[in-house]
């Protein structure tokens, strides 16, 4: 029995064509300014002129990311209204009706996960397509992947798959929300943040 | 811990909020309520946010497997299209099991996944438009569909009697593109009606299917892509899949490649999203300079002797002075110029170095690595042969290829334009459009110069079939493109030819939506999409699969097939009969399924059985990949090549015979570009400026999708380097401009582009403001209408522009 669902994501593979950000846009009816899966491009390092010839140093991945359903999901210990809670299989999902619109997850999540929506004046979120799960399916982003970078199953599972690294520059210190999410780094991103790299595609995520 | 970027920009966020005051407010709210909903949660679908469609779905009234209405892209993929009510709510991907190598699912990319906002758009076209301002006013009035082909009818018997049919011409399109959609279901009828002026190559690649043949005597030079995995080196030169989608798949048999220990090099002047996930190295080169590179490399191959020569003497002609064709004794041989024998400058590392601004190691690095880690494949992309001279970078290529050794073994890679062996792929028209009764061509891309001066041209102008034009093109009947005016060049020069109502007397087009094409139309008619007709697809470059593309929706307002546009019109013209020849949409494409099965897939089911097993894709699964020019590489006596050598032709002779060696060299050659930072229009113009193919569209269409634009928005791509000094600051609205026109359009500060080159996505909608400065950042304002030596080709990645803030504009 699968008690944590999880998100195994190859950045090695990835080539930010957002074909899951957009599987997902279109399985979950987002409008536009909504986006449950996000791909963040990370952009680091610059050129040099060395002998009269620009020279790249240059850092570059993507990082695409849902809601990684934590361990310890912050979000919904945040919630003043108790609208976001945890299923037996670690899936983290909030009730849309129940929710006020205070932000308080969106602030909480560490992971830019929770997506507030003026238009109705609540927050949502990936919830891991678990229509899709229980009738047999994968999530819409992880069987659109050109690449087959997405993988997704039991944490303990995907940690005897793909080892248990959780982390990539510039994402957070995984020990504040333990997230469900495995990922394979790129070969740039152990010198990204000597690099000064960052996010640099904000107006799209 | 670092403070994190996605934590500082929430915190940012965060204190603008209000939520503060309402956390007071509720902070008495029962936590055990929050236990018991989700105890439920198992049981019942609440509602989660977003919108409907993904619970919705559940109750759909039908999911329809079909091909993806391509556009013209690369991929050819599969989609699973949900339908309720009449409308399409949801489009998933490839569900078939196994995902094998061998035959692998064919997953669209984010465009296809994006479909429905295109399919269900507001602006859709719904009934036929005559146009009541002046040409490319954009003032229209509704017409009924009778209206409209009465003057249609009338308006095609004017013409052919005053000017012949010669006067007529269907123009290269794609925006409506399979093998019943599309310009060959006009193309048919004009057969019928008498013929019209006809054309060869195509915007994608005319000079390397043009100079592909010079080397090899064919388009066939490219293995099947399972053999990929066969490399030790691949060179991804100035190609990009996983933005083009040059083949569904293409990207992942690379990573496949790489993942089994090929190493994988990219080199363009963009950090491309191939680069970025595919390749171990990224080397940026000037655009317009590989050719360099390339006669760098061989200059160490041949000092350093790691060429293959054995094969260079077995299956080669032209390299040295020992092996020139007859007639062509004391010319030139590539070794010559590679040596510098015969114009004194030998092409080093270092002279390279100068011109391509990669590092002189760099590229001796390269050429030793591409020369000894065999098999190895240099693959071209279609970008740096939209070029000047595009010609020569295929050619060169080509021959590193072969100098290698590298042609006809598995793993290996002859370069070019790669048809699949071992019959080129998939039937471009399997539609029978008839044979046209005209015999003249002309190159695709000098429509333009037929409509000015059509009756001058002859075959300095690429005209084929006859000595000269009877006259220039009068009338012009656009399917699904709009390539007329925002995919040509120098649209400010467009859009001057169009607007003369004297040049092209009537202008008919047929879309889904009022392109910047349809605005200057004369009678604008509403094409349905293809998911509101029949179609069939196929493997585009590779791939063994054909599509099926079932009618899933009914055509809305008073929308039509482009088939049943034509056979209207053909009624019109007492055609009816013999256009139709009886059959509908759905006939069509079981006469088009009969074709292949006749000729590519013997194994293929009829259609009712295709279309009632609801499967979309017939594949083949390629378990042993054809390599090209195996047999010849056994046995090149044997089995010769179809040059007039019979070998590769590193010289060659019919080039020679041309006598144009300045612009049409008999050996390849890097030439600088009549549009150069090393010419005198770069003091005015200091920016090269390409247009990549953006995923936010295909070619321009979809430029429209809203959930694309956000995916993808459309920027002018500039390095610090080239932002600093003019003061240009990441997301500020630029001017882009140069002697042809200018755009303003947002820009992205990255150092993913290198100094001295900016890039702007091609395909955005020429949008036009009161001064005639476009505001969608479309790159056809400043591209050029010169066309390549040999192939009379597109040039339009050849520009140099200047940027500069656009403040207050």
């Amino acid at each position: 029995m699968v008690t944590q669902y999880a998100f195994f994501f190859d950045a090695s593979a990835c080539t930010g064509c957002k074909a899951c950000q957009m599987a997902c846009k279109d399985r979950n009816d987002l409008e536009t300014g909504l986006l449950w899966r996000r791909v963040y491009e990370v952009v680091g390092g610059g050129w040099e002129k060395r002998a009269g010839v620009w020279v790249p140093d240059v850092v570059a991945y993507n990082v695409s990311m849902a809601c990684n359903h934590c361990e310890k999901p912050v979000c919904a210990w945040s919630c003043p209204v108790k609208a976001i809670g945890k299923r037996d299989d670690g899936i983290v999902l909030i009730e849309t009706a129940r929710c006020i619109g205070c932000r308080y997850c969106e602030w909480a999540c560490p992971y830019n996960a929770i997506r507030f929506d003026a238009r109705t004046n609540t927050v949502s979120k990936c919830h891991f397509c678990f229509d899709a799960l229980d009738s047999g399916e994968p999530p819409a982003c992880v069987s659109a992947c050109p690449l087959r970078a997405l993988d997704f199953g039991d944490l303990a599972e995907l940690r005897k798959r793909y080892g248990d690294n959780r982390h990539i520059f510039p994402l957070p210190d995984s020990s504040q929300a333990d997230p469900a999410l495995i990922i394979r780094p790129h070969k740039d991103a152990g010198r990204a943040a000597g690099r000064a790299a960052e996010v640099a595609n904000w107006e799209e995520v | 811990m670092g403070e994190s970027p996605f934590k500082k920009k929430l915190e940012l966020a965060a204190m603008s909020r209000r939520g503060f005051l309402r956390w007071s407010a509720l902070a008495g709210t029962s936590a055990a309520a929050g236990k018991k909903l989700f105890g439920g949660l198992r049981k019942r679908n609440p509602v989660l946010g977003g919108g409907t469609a993904g619970q919705a779905a559940l109750a759909v009234e039908k999911m329809v497997r079909t091909g993806c209405p391509s556009h013209n892209c690369g991929g050819r993929c599969l989609l699973r299209v949900y339908v309720r009510n009449g409308v399409v709510v949801r489009i998933d991907g490839d569900d078939r099991a196994g995902d094998s190598l061998d035959d692998p699912q064919l997953r669209a990319c984010v465009r296809g996944r994006a479909y429905r906002r295109r399919q269900e758009h507001p602006d859709r076209l719904k009934y036929p438009l005559k146009r009541v301002g002046k040409r490319g006013e954009g003032k229209f009035e509704r017409l009924s569909w009778d209206e409209a082909l009465d003057e249609i009818a009338s308006e095609f018997r004017r013409i052919k009697a005053a000017y012949g049919n010669q006067a007529f011409y269907v123009p290269y399109g794609t925006g409506s593109y399979n093998q019943l959609n599309g310009r060959q279901t006009a193309e048919r009828l004009m057969n019928l009606f008498g013929g019209s002026l006809g054309f060869y190559n195509s915007y994608s690649w005319a000079a390397i299917s043009a100079a592909t043949p010079t080397v090899y005597g064919t388009a066939i030079t490219g293995n099947q892509r399972q053999d990929w995995l066969n490399s030790r080196y691949i060179l991804m030169w100035s190609w990009n899949p996983a933005e083009m989608r040059d083949g569904t798949n293409s990207e992942y048999f690379v990573r496949k490649a790489r993942e089994k220990g090929a190493r994988v090099v990219c080199i363009d002047p963009r950090l491309t999203l191939s680069a970025v996930a595919l390749a171990d190295e990224w080397i940026p080169i000037r655009p317009g300079t590989d050719a360099a590179m390339m006669s760098a490399m061989a200059y160490v191959m041949i000092k350093e002797n790691l060429y293959d020569a054995a094969f260079v003497r077995t299956h080669c002609v032209g390299f040295d002075e020992t092996q020139m064709p007859a007639g062509a004794e004391g010319a030139e041989s590539y070794k010559d110029y590679i040596l510098g024998t015969s114009d004194g400058v030998p092409k080093t590392p270092a002279w390279a170095e100068a011109v391509t601004g990669v590092p002189r190691e760099t590229i001796a690095r390269i050429g030793r690595e591409y020369a000894t880690t065999k098999p190895g494949i240099l693959y071209q992309g279609y970008g740096m042969q939209r070029r000047a001279y595009g010609e020569q970078v295929v050619r060169a290529g080509c021959v590193l290829a072969a100098i290698t050794g590298n042609v006809g073994v598995p793993g290996g890679w002859a370069s070019g334009i790669a048809l699949q062996a071992p019959d080129g792929g998939p039937l471009w028209t399997a539609f029978p459009t008839g044979q046209n009764p005209v015999q003249a061509l002309i190159p695709s891309f000098l429509w333009s110069e037929a409509v000015i001066r059509g009756k001058d041209m002859g075959p300095d102008d690429g005209v084929r079939g006859v000595d000269r034009l009877a006259t220039n093109i009068k009338c012009i009947w656009a399917v699904a493109c709009n390539a007329l005016v925002n995919q040509h060049s120098n649209i400010n020069r467009t859009a001057r030819i169009l607007g003369d109502e004297t040049l092209v007397e009537f202008l008919l087009v047929q879309d889904n939506f009022l392109t910047p094409t349809a605005r200057f139309a004369d009678i604008v008619l509403p094409a349905c999409t293809q998911f509101e007709t029949w179609g069939l697809e196929d493997g585009w470059k590779y791939g063994d699969e054909v599509l099926l593309m079932p009618k899933i929706v009914d055509p809305p307002f008073e929308t039509k097939s482009d088939y049943r546009i034509a056979a209207d019109i053909a009624g019109r013209l007492g055609l009816a009969e013999a256009y139709t020849e009886g059959r509908g949409e759905r006939e069509w494409v079981a006469w088009i399924l009969d074709r292949y099965r006749k000729t590519r897939f013997p194994g293929l089911p009829t259609l009712d059985e295709f279309e009632r097993s609801n499967r979309g894709v017939y594949s083949v699964p390629v378990a042993r990949p054809v390599v090209a020019f195996a047999d010849f590489r056994k046995n090149p006596e044997k089995s010769p090549l179809p040059t007039p050598s019979g070998k590769i032709e590193i010289f060659s002779k019919r080039l020679h015979d041309m006598g144009k060696p300045a612009e049409i060299p008999a050996v390849p050659k890097y030439i600088q570009e009549w549009e150069s930072p090393f010419g005198p229009e770069a003091k005015e113009f200091p920016l090269s400026a390409i247009g990549h193919h953006y995923l936010a569209r295909v070619h321009s269409t979809m430029e429209n999708v809203d959930w694309l634009n956000e995916a993808f928005p459309q920027r002018l791509f500039i390095n610090p380097a080239d932002a600093e000094p003019r003061k240009i600051r990441n997301g500020d609205a630029v001017r882009v401009f140069n002697d042809r026109g200018a755009t303003i359009v947002p820009c992205r500060v990255t150092p993913r582009i290198m100094p001295g080159v900016v890039a702007l996505p091609q395909g955005a909608w020429w949008t036009p403001d009161k001064d005639g400065t476009d505001r969608r950042g479309s790159v056809n304002v400043l591209t050029s209408e010169r066309w390549t030596p040999l192939a009379f080709g597109n040039a339009q990645h050849t520009i140099m522009v200047q940027v500069e803030k656009a403040d207050g504009r």
